[in-house]
């Protein structure tokens, strides 16, 4: 499972393989260098033998080498861990943009079902782990390997008998590492597990402090935090030992790499058996016994790293192996200006299969109809405008614009005949002028005043500190709920389609702005015809078709006086708006 | 920064020991390199066999206890820094308790949600490398540079000379690469505003058909960002071949120079690689001291965000523990607000309320209209002292709510937030909030009046439902119904409803406020609403306009009288409704 997490990161890496085979070369050359280092300063000890004994035409030598070899080490290095960044971050952004345009294209269906938190968290943390893995993984690893084998062959080349002795002791070293790795992953798991139920604890009482307060729930929200708390202290104190553990025991394997080599070596250069040393050669077979373990440390140091990255990597993953929204029929035919006729008819439909939601609906909506949809929260007002909208596909049934089924229509031209107000407003980040011209780039000037001005909020923009040009802060925070709306209601303006879909607000804003919203949405339905969410009265009794629904289904259909002559749910909905205590 | 010396206090032992057992690490280590000069001199130049062997016993030996020591200091480091942080996390959440609102408003929840968690973490952390690596890594780099000294003071300053220039090339880098990660931050804050705008508004972008230039946005930030990343990269890439040189360069020196020195007797072959391995331990030992700086300068940040915690005195004191005995009487006012006026900011020109005064009579049901920022709510703050008010007096049963206990206070008032907030756990552990014994008997009732019975019912595991994070698994109706039943459990004395029946549609409003009025006679109701349907059946409506009350009075009357009222019923209603 891992290799195969591991090959898809490696597909994501290959229009950058320049950047990694210079890193590998860079890696090769510079590594070698680094390691005939201690070949060198082996031999000028040796050229300086005792008192009125010492070789300095060989030491000059031997240093001007030596000082050559530094620079070139310090170049190569420099190189590989530059085109190694390079070829991390650009991957990362790859994936990143990847990750995007996968959730930008899923069906809302996906997008309704998970948090979005959730989601966020994937495209900005998850992706940083990656690199952070890329990174550590192909900087460790990487020059990890290429010094061992590099060790391995310069030692060889000194002596084979001392290269043997080195090479069989080490693999202790990695059977203690691959133990405690083993040993502290379980802890830190576990540790990870409470870590996060103590957070989630926080998140969701400190969030909520106020509601603690309202109940005085202090002492007992308290008495849970202190024995999670509590849990997370010995595990947390474990898995820090055991994490802990790895740096001294490779560290004491060193250590007897080290005092082998020191005495074997010490052993051979005074008898001679069963091979021979110089005083330089046991020199730089200690400097090597160093640096051959020293990867083996570090790479139990980046391990977690690692692990984390790899589990981020199968999260991004599982994003973007969703199913993405269909593509369009390639016959599908671009709609311009519809005449706004809709028909429905025997159409099925449901979010989840075991659940029957809409079942052989019908309707016919001429050009300039208002259709009113009304019932109690949560009874399904908003599935009709997800399927006109093409959000959801119906499961059975069609539905039609003049005629043309919308399934043959492409996505975007269907979507652009309806002007949607929502009652969430949604702005993006950016000046007020970009909000209202979001539907039409490269809107004039003019349009966007008159827009604005028929949406009754050029008024309230000009108060604005900068007017047209105010930036708007996430989510709009600084405008009124009414404010918003009037700037959903003038981006509609601008775009002018042919049909439209409102949602009205549920708890009126403040009473002045109320008045406009009411106003500008009479201005917009104009000629057009409009499906609404409806909430007040007027709308509903002016609706050409009231469609009423209970638990997701469209139980009654009708005018306002045919329904309530039927005195069936619509009756008793009207009746309980006027009804005394 | 002191403080959080007092809380290692119960670990002193382990704090005190720990850094012990690492200096006798780290002197074994540096007695290492003497030990192999000494194998060399001695050993092979003398061609002593037996004696290579027994100082091949002492390097076996310096391991053992070496390793020994390493893993005591590793416990204690473990023991000291995991019971750090579970104290000062105790304290910090015991300190958010005491806050009132104020508090709170001025720290934002986010902000107090990582200052407990990874500000304590980052401390934990640094409190664990304190007794690790302070000790230990100093003392390799000087030790290392003092062994050198000693053995030839010479050849020792090239070391002395090496040290210091590779400090300071990290410490050029690491100042200047601190702006750009600063600067990356940033830069992935961006994306991840653009992520968080395109799956909020989903569907508005797909309305516009702008999937396609929201990619675009997204593309561009994501290439800043690796932009960033990698002249992040390209400078930090600098550090380990600029230090490998400089290290490099001084053993060429120790060297060349060293040539000359052996030649004039004045130090042997042996001294020579001690003073080589000597500079290998210092650039290691250096390169830990510059993480650790980094370390603890972002910890000495988290200590003095948990400082700023720790120090915050809540605004809204608690003067009295003791019970009050209460007579209820009906000539006496449940609430009263005696010339009233608070602002949440002093500095603010404006006030949230202004000279408030009206009196409220047990079984009275009031209802409370305003738009949006007129101080509905603020008078629900004050009444439970979530805020003190600026000016005036506020009284519940005659006497001052600064006299009560926050206990007596609020334990005779069942509130229903504005946001209807559900806990993570069943529906009988989140209606146990508002009274902790309740029966299941009292639940139903509850449940009833809030007109949450019948769902409840229709659970299959009726009142032991899971509720997810956040009720996740409830409609927004649903929930708003079951926060309404659990302000009920308690049987309040007086009802707070704050604007909390905005997800209800009006069949359920209407039968919810029928319910209220005939199951609980005695009990005074506030119902706070933005819907003139809601409340223009109460027995007096307060209707509030910029923090003043603009008519207080019936509907019949408001509608003759309050200009204000009558055109937020004219925005609701037709005409003939009124």
């Amino acid at each position: 499972m891992k290799i195969s997490v591991l090959k898809r990161i490696i597909i994501y890496c290959k229009p950058y393989n320049r950047f990694f085979v210079l890193a590998m070369i860079s890696a090769m050359i510079q590594i070698s260098l680094t390691l005939y280092g201690p070949i060198l300063i082996g031999q000028a000890v040796d050229a300086m033998i005792a008192y009125h004994n010492v070789d300095y035409i060989s030491i000059i030598k031997t240093l001007c080498f030596l000082s050559a070899t530094i620079v070139g080490a310090m170049i190569f290095q420099w190189i590989m861990t530059y085109c190694i960044h390079k070829l991390t971050y650009c991957t990362t952004q790859d994936v990143r943009v990847a990750v995007y345009r996968k959730i930008n294209h899923m069906p809302l269906k996906y997008l309704d079902s998970h948090a979005h938190g959730d989601l966020i968290s994937r495209i900005v943390n998850d992706t940083d782990q990656v690199a952070d893995g890329i990174l550590q993984g192909f900087t460790q690893f990487f020059t990890g390997i290429v010094t061992i084998v590099g060790t391995i062959m310069f030692m060889l080349s000194v002596s084979p008998f001392i290269t043997l002795l080195v090479v069989f002791i080490t693999p202790l070293s990695l059977f203690v590492a691959a133990f405690l790795a083993k040993l502290s992953h379980k802890m830190f798991v576990k540790q990870q597990l409470i870590q996060g139920q103590l957070s989630g604890y926080i998140e969701e009482l400190i969030g909520n402090q106020k509601v603690v307060k309202v109940f005085c729930y202090e002492k007992r929200a308290f008495q849970k935090f202190e024995i999670l708390n509590e849990e997370l202290r010995i595990c947390g104190q474990k898995a820090q030992f055991y994490s802990a553990l790895a740096n001294p025991s490779t560290r004491f394997v060193n250590g007897i790499v080290y005092a082998a080599v020191a005495v074997i070596g010490s052993v051979c250069a005074i008898t001679g058996s069963p091979v021979s040393l110089t005083i330089g050669g046991i020199t730089s077979f200690l400097t090597y016994a160093n640096q051959y373990t020293k990867p083996f440390n570090e790479v139990t140091g980046v391990i977690t790293q690692i692990q984390t990255a790899f589990a981020s990597a199968q999260r991004l993953f599982h994003v973007l192996d969703q199913q993405a929204e269909p593509l369009d029929a390639p016959d599908a035919i671009t709609m311009t200006g519809c005449k706004g006729q809709v028909s429905i008819e025997h159409l099925y439909f449901s979010y989840r299969p075991e659940m029957r939601l809409i079942e052989d609906f019908n309707l016919q909506v001429n050009p300039g109809d208002r259709i009113a949809i009304v019932g109690p929260t949560g009874s399904g007002k908003s599935t009709l405008i997800n399927l006109l909208m093409r959000f959801y596909d119906a499961s059975e049934g069609r539905i039609s614009i003049d005629g043309i089924p919308i399934t043959q229509i492409t996505r975007n031209s269907l979507r652009n005949q309806f002007g949607m107000v929502l009652q969430d407003t949604w702005l993006h980040h950016g000046t007020i002028r970009d909000n209202i011209a979001y539907g039409k780039s490269g809107a004039k000037d003019e349009e966007i005043v008159t827009a604005a001005k028929s949406a009754f909020a050029h008024d309230f923009i000009m108060q604005q500190p900068n007017g047209y040009d105010t930036v708007i802060s996430e989510n709009g925070g600084n405008l009124s709920q009414g404010q918003k709306q009037l700037l959903c209601i003038a981006r509609v303006m601008l775009v002018c389609p042919p049909m439209l879909i409102l949602d009205e607000a549920t708890s009126s804003i403040d009473t002045r702005t109320e008045l406009k919203v009411q106003a500008a949405f009479q201005n917009l339905m104009k000629g057009r015809t409009s499906f609404i969410v409806a909430h007040r009265l007027s709308t509903i009794q002016n609706a050409t078709t009231i469609l009423v629904m209970e638990n997701g289904k469209v139980i009654e259909q009708g005018n306002h006086e045919v329904l309530l002559a039927r005195n069936g749910f619509y009756a008793k909905l009207y009746q309980s708006q006027f009804a005394n205590m | 920064m002191f403080r959080f010396f007092s809380y290692l206090r119960k670990y002193r032992i382990y704090v005190i020991f720990g850094p012990v057992f690492k200096l006798i690490e780290a002197i074994l280590e540096l007695i290492v390199p003497i030990v192999t000069a000494q194998i060399i001199d001695k050993g092979v130049r003398q061609a002593d066999v037996a004696y290579v062997w027994k100082m091949g016993g002492v390097l076996l030996l310096l391991g053992v206890v070496g390793l020994a020591s390493a893993l005591i200091c590793q416990k204690f480091a473990s023991i000291a820094s995991q019971g750090f942080g579970t104290v000062v996390r105790n304290q910090v959440y015991t300190q958010i308790n005491t806050f009132s609102y104020a508090e709170i408003d001025r720290f934002g929840i986010p902000s107090l949600i990582t200052r407990i968690t990874n500000d304590v973490n980052q401390l934990q952390f640094a409190v664990a490398m304190l007794i690790r690596l302070v000790i230990r890594a100093p003392f390799l780099a000087i030790g290392a540079m003092i062994a050198a000294l000693l053995i030839d003071w010479k050849l020792g300053l090239i070391l002395f000379i090496a040290t210091l220039l590779i400090g300071f090339i990290l410490y050029m880098i690491m100042t200047r690469s601190v702006p750009f990660y600063k600067k990356a931050q940033k830069k992935l804050d961006h994306i991840s505003l653009i992520s968080s705008e395109s799956l909020s508004g989903a569907r508005v972008v797909r309305a516009f058909s702008k999937q396609e230039s929201e990619q675009q946005r997204f593309n561009k930030a994501a290439k800043e960002q690796s932009n960033t990343a990698i002249a992040v990269g390209k400078l930090t890439a600098l550090l380990n071949p600029l230090t490998y040189a400089v290290m490099n360069f001084a053993i060429v020196t120790i060297l060349w120079f060293g040539g000359y020195r052996v030649d004039n007797g004045a130090i042997s072959q042996g001294h020579i690689i001690a003073l080589v391995n000597y500079m290998t331990q210092t650039l290691l030992a250096l390169i830990v001291v510059a993480n650790l700086v980094v370390i603890f300068t972002k910890a000495a940040a988290c200590a003095s965000r948990i400082n700023e915690v720790l120090d915050t005195k809540t605004s809204v004191l608690q003067t009295n523990h003791e019970l009050f005995q209460i007579v209820s009487d009906s000539h006496i006012p449940k609430i009263s607000f005696e010339q009233v006026s608070f602002s949440y900011d002093i500095q603010a020109k404006q006030n949230a309320l202004c000279n408030l005064s009206f009196k409220i009579y047990p079984g009275e049901t009031v209802g409370i209209i305003g738009g949006t920022g007129s101080g509905k709510s603020t008078i629900v703050h004050l009444i439970l002292r979530f805020y003190d008010a600026t000016k005036g007096t506020i009284k519940i049963d005659g006497i001052n709510i600064k006299d009560y206990s926050f206990a007596q206070l609020r334990e005779q008032i069942g509130v229903v937030p504005q946001r209807a907030v559900l806990f993570t756990g069943t529906i009988e552990s989140n209606l146990k909030w508002g009274n902790e014994n309740a029966t299941v008997q009292e639940m139903r009732k509850a449940l009833q009046i809030a007109q949450a019975e019948e769902f409840v019912c229709k659970l299959p595991q009726g009142l032991q439902t899971q509720i997810h994070q956040g009720g996740a698994n409830f409609s927004g109706g649903q929930k708003q119904r079951l926060t309404i039943a659990r302000a009920l459990v308690r049987e309040p004395n007086i009802l707070i409803l704050d604007d909390s029946s905005s997800a209800l549609d009006y069949a359920t409003d209407m039968n919810l406020r029928n319910a209220i009025a005939t199951e609980t006679k005695d009990m005074t109701v506030i119902v706070v609403s933005q819907r003139a349907n809601s409340i223009r059946y109460a027995d007096k409506i307060i209707v509030l306009d910029k923090g003043y009350a603009v008519g207080i009075g019936t509907h019949n009357q408001l509608l003759e009288q309050c200009l204000v009222y009558r055109e937020i019923c004219l925005s609701q209603m037709r005409e003939e409704e009124l």
